[in-house]
C-alpha cells in the first residue's frame, strides 16, 4: 500500500461522494420541505442512467446524452409530482413509503419493457477514455476526473442557488419552517414542485455520469437509494450543506473501507478470518458511521430545523 | 384511532372481531367461528389438493403461511406499537442463517434448529432494539434499516455459509420419528400449527393489558410516560418478541426453500413485508394474513401470465394508498358500517 494507491482511492471516494451528493441533494430538500419520504428517487437516477446510455450509444455525443437524460427525467418527475407525490404531502411517512414503493415497482417494469432485462453497457466518451498523468507515476482515468469536476461544479452552483438567489431563500425558508413560510406568503407548493424537478435533474445527472463506471441495470435505483438516505440522515434532513459534507464522508468511508480494510486486516488477523471479515466491515462502515453520528447528534450534523 | 377498549374476556379466545362492527353484530356466530373455519380449510387443503389438481399449491400455501407469521410479528410492533421498523427481514435472515449454522455444525433436529432461530433472532432484536428504540420517527425507520443492512453485508461476507451464492440445505431436517414419513405433507401441518399459534398468540396479547399499554404508547407516548408506564421497556419487549417470531419464520423459510441466501434479508424484503401489512390493515387482527395472501396470490397469478408482474402490484399499492388507506381488513369493516 503506497502513497499513490492511497491518493487514487481517496480520489475515487471523492468522486463517489460527489455523485451521492447529487442524488441526496434532491432527496433531502423534498424530505426537508414537504416531510415526504420518496423512495422512488432512486428510480429517477435509474431513468437518467438508461436514457444517457442509449442516447450516447445512438448519437455518440456525451453532452447530448447527459442533457437528454436530465430533460426526460425532469419530464417524468413532473408527471409523477402532479399525479402522485402532490397528494402525499400531508400523509403519514408509512403511507408515503407504500406509495413510492409502488412507483418503484412500476418504474422497474417500465424500464424492462423499454430497454429489456439485460444490463446496458455504457461507454465512456472517446475523448476521456485514456488516463491522465496527475503527477509523476500517478495516472488517473480522465473520466473520473470529469466526474469530480462536474460534481464540484454542480455543488457550487447549488450552493449559489440556495444561498444567493430569491428562490433559494424560499427553499431555505420552507425547509426550516414550512408553516411559518406559508404564513409569510410563500407558495410552498410551487417551491416544492421546483425543488422536486431540480432534484430529479440532479439525480438524472448523477445517473448519466455514473452510467459508464457502473452497470446500468434494473434495481440500480434501489441500490443507490440506501446510501443516499444514509447521507441525508447523517447530514441532517433538509440541509444541503449537511448533505454535501455527509456525502463526501460516506463516499470516502465507503471507498476507503473497501480499499484499505481488507489489507489492513490481513496484516493482523489469520488470512481466513480476514478474508471473511474484511468485506463485511467494509460493507457496514457507512452504517456504523451513521449510527455513531446519530448517537452524538440525533438530528444529524447540520440540522436544518431550529 | 378511537376504538373502544375491551377487557380481554373469554370472547378473545374465540377470536371474535370487535363487537362494534355491524357485520359481527349481525352474524356473531359466523364471525366467531370464522378463524376455526379458515383453520379447518387450510388443514384439509393438502388432502383435498390432489383431487382438485392443486398439488403444486400446497407448497405455495406453506410459503404463504410462513410469510404470514413474519408479517403478523411486524403488524404487532407496527400496528399496535407504532414502531415503523424497516429492517424486519434482517431478523428473518438471522433465523435462516441460524438454521444454516446449526446444520453446518452437524445438528439435524428441526426443532433445535427452529428453536435456535427463535432464540438467536430474539437476542439480536434485543441488541438492535435497545439502540434503535432511543430514536423516533424517520430516524427509527433509518436506524432499523441500517442494522438490517449490516446483517445483510455480514451474510454476504460469510463464505463458510456460501456468501453471496447462498447455502443449500441438501438433507431435510428431522422432526422426530413420530412425524417424519407419516405423510409427505407433514411439514405443511407443522407450519400451519405454528402459524395458528403465533396468530392466536399475537391476537391475544394485543387485547391483553400489555397490548392496551402498547396501543397507548402508539397513540400518545408522552402521556404514557406521564402515567408512569415503563415505555422504553414495554416497547423493547414487543420488539424482541416480534424479532424472535420473525426469526422463527426465517428458520421455517430455510427449511421450506432448502436454501438460504442473503437475498432474503435485502432491504426490499423488509419494505415488502411492511407493504403487505399495510395493504392488509395496520393494527387489525386479520391485517397481516389478509395482506400476505392478497400480495402473494396476485404475484403468483400475475407471474403465470406475464413477465411484467411488478407494475400491476405497484398500481395496486397506489390505489390502496388513495382509496383504502386503512387496509383491506378495514375496507370490509367500513363498508358494513356505512350502511
Amino acid at each position: 500500500m503506497d502513497a499513490i494507491f492511497v491518493f487514487e482511492q481517496l480520489l475515487n471516494g471523492l468522486g463517489y461522494g460527489l455523485m451521492l451528493f447529487l442524488i441526496a441533494a434532491g432527496l433531502t430538500l423534498v424530505f426537508g420541505i414537504m416531510d415526504t419520504m420518496n423512495l422512488a428517487h432512486g428510480s429517477l437516477y435509474m431513468a437518467g442512467a438508461y436514457v444517457a446510455a442509449r442516447v450516447h450509444e445512438a448519437s455518440g455525443m456525451f453532452v447530448l446524452a447527459v442533457a437528454a437524460a436530465a430533460l426526460v427525467t425532469v419530464a417524468v418527475a413532473a408527471l409523477l409530482e402532479v399525479l402522485v407525490i402532490r397528494r402525499l404531502y400531508r400523509r403519514d411517512h408509512l403511507v408515503q413509503v407504500l406509495a413510492t414503493f409502488g412507483i418503484i415497482l412500476i418504474a422497474d417494469d417500465v424500464v424492462k419493457a423499454i430497454w429489456g432485462v439485460a444490463p446496458l453497457m455504457a461507454s465512456t466518451p472517446a475523448v476521456l477514455a485514456g488516463p491522465v498523468q496527475l503527477a509523476e507515476g500517478l495516472p488517473y482515468p480522465s473520466y473520473r476526473l470529469l466526474l469530480i469536476g462536474a460534481g464540484l461544479l454542480v455543488a457550487l452552483g447549488l450552493y449559489l442557488l440556495v444561498n444567493r438567489t430569491r428562490i433559494g431563500m424560499l427553499v431555505r425558508a420552507g425547509a426550516s419552517n414550512r408553516q411559518m413560510a406559508e404564513f409569510m406568503g410563500v407558495r410552498v407548493g410551487t417551491v416544492f414542485a421546483f425543488v422536486f424537478a431540480l432534484g430529479a435533474a440532479l439525480a438524472a445527472l448523477a445517473g448519466a455520469l455514473m452510467a459508464p463506471i457502473s452497470s446500468v441495470q434494473i434495481g440500480m435505483g434501489e441500490a443507490i437509494l440506501i446510501p443516499a438516505l444514509v447521507v441525508i440522515v447523517i447530514g441532517g434532513i433538509g440541509s444541503i450543506r449537511g448533505a454535501f459534507v455527509a456525502a463526501l464522508l460516506v463516499g470516502l468511508v465507503d471507498t476507503a473501507g473497501r480499499a484499505f480494510l481488507p489489507p489492513a486486516l490481513r496484516a493482523v488477523l489469520p488470512p481466513a478470518v480476514a478474508a471473511d471479515l474484511g468485506p463485511a466491515l467494509a460493507g457496514i462502515a457507512m452504517y456504523v458511521l451513521m449510527a455513531a453520528v446519530l448517537t452524538l447528534k440525533p438530528a444529524g450534523l447540520f440540522p436544518a430545523r431550529a | 384511532m378511537n376504538r373502544p377498549v375491551f377487557a380481554p374476556s373469554r370472547v378473545a379466545s374465540a377470536a371474535a372481531e370487535h363487537p362494534r362492527q355491524p357485520f359481527a353484530v349481525r352474524f356473531p356466530g359466523f364471525v366467531r367461528r370464522l378463524p376455526w373455519l379458515v383453520l379447518a380449510i387450510l388443514a384439509l387443503f393438502p388432502l383435498l389438493a390432489p383431487a382438485l389438481g392443486l398439488e403444486y399449491y400446497v407448497g405455495f400455501v406453506r410459503r404463504l403461511l410462513i410469510v404470514a407469521i413474519a408479517a403478523s410479528s411486524l403488524n404487532f410492533i407496527l400496528g399496535y406499537g407504532g414502531m415503523a421498523a424497516l429492517g424486519h427481514a434482517g431478523f428473518i435472515g438471522v433465523g435462516a442463517y441460524t438454521v444454516v449454522a446449526l446444520v453446518e455444525a452437524g445438528f439435524s433436529s428441526a426443532w433445535l434448529a427452529w428453536g435456535g432461530a427463535l432464540v438467536v433472532a430474539g437476542l439480536s432484536a434485543a441488541l438492535i432494539g435497545a439502540v434503535s428504540l432511543r430514536t423516533r420517527g424517520v430516524y427509527f425507520i433509518m436506524i432499523t434499516l441500517a442494522f438490517a443492512q449490516m446483517l445483510y453485508y455480514l451474510a454476504v461476507s460469510l463464505r463458510t455459509y456460501g456468501g453471496d451464492d447462498g447455502y443449500g440445505l441438501y438433507t431435510s431436517l428431522e422432526m422426530g420419528a413420530w412425524l417424519d414419513g407419516v405423510h409427505p405433507d407433514v411439514f405443511y401441518w407443522v407450519v400451519l400449527a405454528i402459524a395458528a399459534l403465533v396468530f392466536a398468540g399475537f391476537s391475544r396479547v394485543a387485547h391483553s393489558r400489555y397490548g392496551h399499554a402498547l396501543r397507548g404508547i402508539r397513540d400518545n407516548e408522552t402521556r404514557m410516560v406521564a402515567l408512569g408506564y415503563p415505555v422504553y421497556r414495554l416497547k423493547l419487549a414487543g420488539f424482541v418478541a416480534a424479532g424472535a417470531v420473525a426469526g422463527l419464520a426465517g428458520g421455517l423459510l430455510a427449511s421450506h426453500n432448502a436454501f438460504v441466501s442473503p437475498a432474503i434479508m435485502h432491504w426490499t424484503q423488509s419494505a415488502l413485508l411492511l407493504v403487505m401489512v399495510m395493504l392488509g390493515g395496520l393494527g387489525r387482527r386479520w391485517g397481516a394474513p389478509l395482506g400476505v395472501a392478497l400480495w402473494l396470490v396476485l404475484e403468483e397469478a400475475l407471474k403465470m401470465h406475464t413477465d411484467y408482474w411488478h407494475w400491476p402490484l405497484g398500481v395496486l399499492l397506489l390505489l390502496a394508498v388513495f382509496h383504502a388507506p386503512q387496509g383491506l381488513a378495514a375496507l370490509f369493516e367500513r363498508r358494513e358500517a356505512n350502511r
